[in-house]
């Protein structure tokens, strides 16, 4: 086994055993960045320098014997999360050249565990696309098809796990966006419950639905990863003051006599016939290992997309009002006042997918359509609230797949913004409710495309579809398959 | 029609967006249809339910209020497109 295929718990092993140093860990993942970068464009800013020194800090206090979980590991950011002294763009021309002063909370516990850094992901615009095709920086190439997307919007952040370009990395998801690509790039993406990990230093989209979560090669690493970033954070009001259990120590707790409900909602015709495979596949496993299957019912399902693209569009319309070229940012020049500045500066330095959101999310604000839309939208996000709750009370866990279809191609829903939205169908209700959902590889498609496979749990029952994910993948082994890259 | 091409202009001003007249004309069917796919929300009757603003239910965080560190001019200005002495610089605010 090659440095750069291991998990973050194999590699962790290997540098206490003192058989690898995190600089030759370091050096491996960079040099493979080096090779096989170009390819896949998973990395919008790759950093060797402070990799390598951090890296060196690391194995100093590995060798005083004061190791944690993630000391010495080479780690992939998305570019959302704002980093003291390297450029964060949030993949947007308007943050090209951005360099926080600070370190957001899940980057600075990161850090604190001696993580090092190797460099900035690659991510749609602002999070705002199922695909990475809105990146000002380019497209991410998907590893397992380079024709393919790696899906959206942490499609970097997937992308490098498969790669093999970063041990973990961490993303955001406000709708699917580290469920989904994880789904498409078959690594392990887990969306925590909505207060579980801070968002101080996350550029926001959707402040009601934005979450932090890692992206991995296995469940072991996601529980180990999720463990690092959770808590309250006094920087993070909407983050909730509940003790992080440790979710390791859970992983094998089994699924005998769990009850795992499957949302009739979920399981529609036009559903891809390898996704259904893979889902009725994974079904009769959970079956044969002991858990009781249960049809339930989410009636507002139909309705999730429409209430997520009012909701996240006026939060987001809102958010990026601070983007005015006054204070950081592209500035454009040559304006005549202060309000040309502000609008010129804005069409230049966002791309079409973002102003879209923006002109969508004021008109639902705007005076006459606030009630009817933003507020409509709300009375609707209660009722799929309710729908999670009832659910719960009958079943531990619901199955459902990611996405309808394997990946897309790169270009193919560009020209229908609506077929694009609709691609997260199966992921927007989870952020709309609140939960956590983690993606889980669950197969490959005749064409060898990746599958994933959602759990959904309680609000802050991490722990319950870590180890209903950890049941499961110990039987399957589709972690274990490497993109042919 | 869920929107007019004049109606977008009038968001863009809100949104302070310059459109430029493609923009303007592909956004508008866009937004169009989006809209009208929303409108399936309307088929729900919601009298009476209680708008949800956040995910877990929230009370106000108190803190004391003592002053701490923060981040410093020089630092705050470092990412300004054009600064004079501590400030940030813009143009002419009064035309």
């Amino acid at each position: 086994m090659e440095i750069i295929d291991l998990t973050i718990h194999e590699l962790h092993e290997k540098l206490k055993a003192k058989e690898v140093s995190s600089v030759e860990a370091t050096r491996a993942m960079l040099d493979r960045i080096e090779a096989v970068d170009g390819q896949v464009n998973a990395y919008i800013t790759v950093t060797p320098e402070q990799a390598l020194v951090e890296a060196e800090a690391a194995d100093k206090r590995i060798a005083a014997g004061d190791i944690a979980p993630l000391t010495g590991i080479p780690v992939g950011l998305k570019d959302i999360f704002v980093t003291k002294g390297i450029r964060t763009t949030c993949g947007s021309r308007i943050l090209e050249n951005f360099v926080p002063p600070y370190d957001g909370t899940a980057v600075a516990k990161l850090k604190e565990q001696g993580a090092v850094i190797v460099g900035k992901l690659n991510q749609d615009e602002f999070a705002m696309g199922s695909s990475n095709e809105s990146s000002y920086f380019g497209p991410v190439k998907n590893p397992w098809n380079l024709e393919c997307t790696p899906g959206g919007s942490s499609g970097g952040s997937a992308a490098a796990i498969a790669a093999r370009t970063a041990t973990a990395t961490l993303g955001t998801d406000t709708g699917g966006s580290i469920r989904q690509p994880a789904s498409h790039c078959s690594c392990v993406g887990l969306k925590p419950t909505y207060g579980r990990v801070s968002r101080y230093g996350v550029i926001a989209y959707a402040s009601s639905l934005d979450q932090v979560g890692p992206l991995t090669r296995d469940v072991t690493d996601a529980a180990l990863l999720l463990g690092a970033i959770a808590g309250h954070d006094p920087k993070d009001s909407t983050s909730v003051n509940t003790t992080v259990p440790d979710y390791v120590a859970g992983l094998a707790t089994g699924v005998k006599g769990l009850k795992i409900g499957l949302p009739k909602q979920y399981f529609i015709e036009g559903l891809d016939p390898d996704v259904k495979r893979a889902m009725d596949e994974a079904i009769a496993l959970y079956k044969s290992l002991g858990a009781e299957m249960r049809e339930v019912s989410l009636p507002h399902t139909e309705y999730a997309v429409a209430t997520y693209y009012l909701i996240a569009t006026a939060e987001a319309s809102s958010n990026l009002a601070r983007y005015d070229g006054v204070r950081f940012g592209h500035r454009a020049a040559d304006a005549r006042g202060l309000k040309e500045m502000f609008a010129k500066t804005r069409a230049e330095g966002f791309g079409s997918e973002v102003k879209r959101r923006i002109m969508l999310g004021t008109y639902a604000l705007s005076s006459g359509y606030y009630d009817a839309y933003y507020v409509k939208a709300q009375k609707v996000r209660t009722l799929i609230m309710q729908d999670f709750l009832n659910a719960f009370n009958e079943v531990d866990v619901l199955l459902t797949p990611i996405a309808p279809t394997p990946p897309f191609k790169i270009g193919e829903k560009l020209a229908d913004p609506l077929q694009m939205y609709l691609s997260d169908i199966f992921t927007i209700p989870v952020n709309l409710a609140g939960t956590c959902g983690i993606s889980i590889p669950a197969g490959f498609s005749a064409a060898g495309l990746p599958i994933g496979l959602q759990l959904i749990g309680k609000p802050f029952g991490e722990a319950t579809i870590l180890s209903t994910a950890y049941a499961f993948e110990k039987e399957t082994q589709w972690h274990l398959k490497k993109a042919p890259l | 029609m869920k929107i007019t091409r004049s109606e977008v202009e009038h968001v863009a001003r809100l949104a302070r967006l310059e459109l430029s007249d493609s923009e303007l004309d592909t956004f508008t069917g866009q937004m169009d249809g989006i809209l009208a796919y929303v409108e399936k929300l309307n088929a729900l009757d919601t009298e009476g339910i209680v708008p949800t603003s956040h995910a877990v239910p929230m009370e106000n965080a108190f803190r004391p209020d003592q002053p701490a560190d923060s981040i410093g001019v020089e630092a705050a200005l470092a990412n300004a497109p054009l600064r004079a002495e501590s400030f940030f610089r813009v143009p002419k605010v009064i035309e």
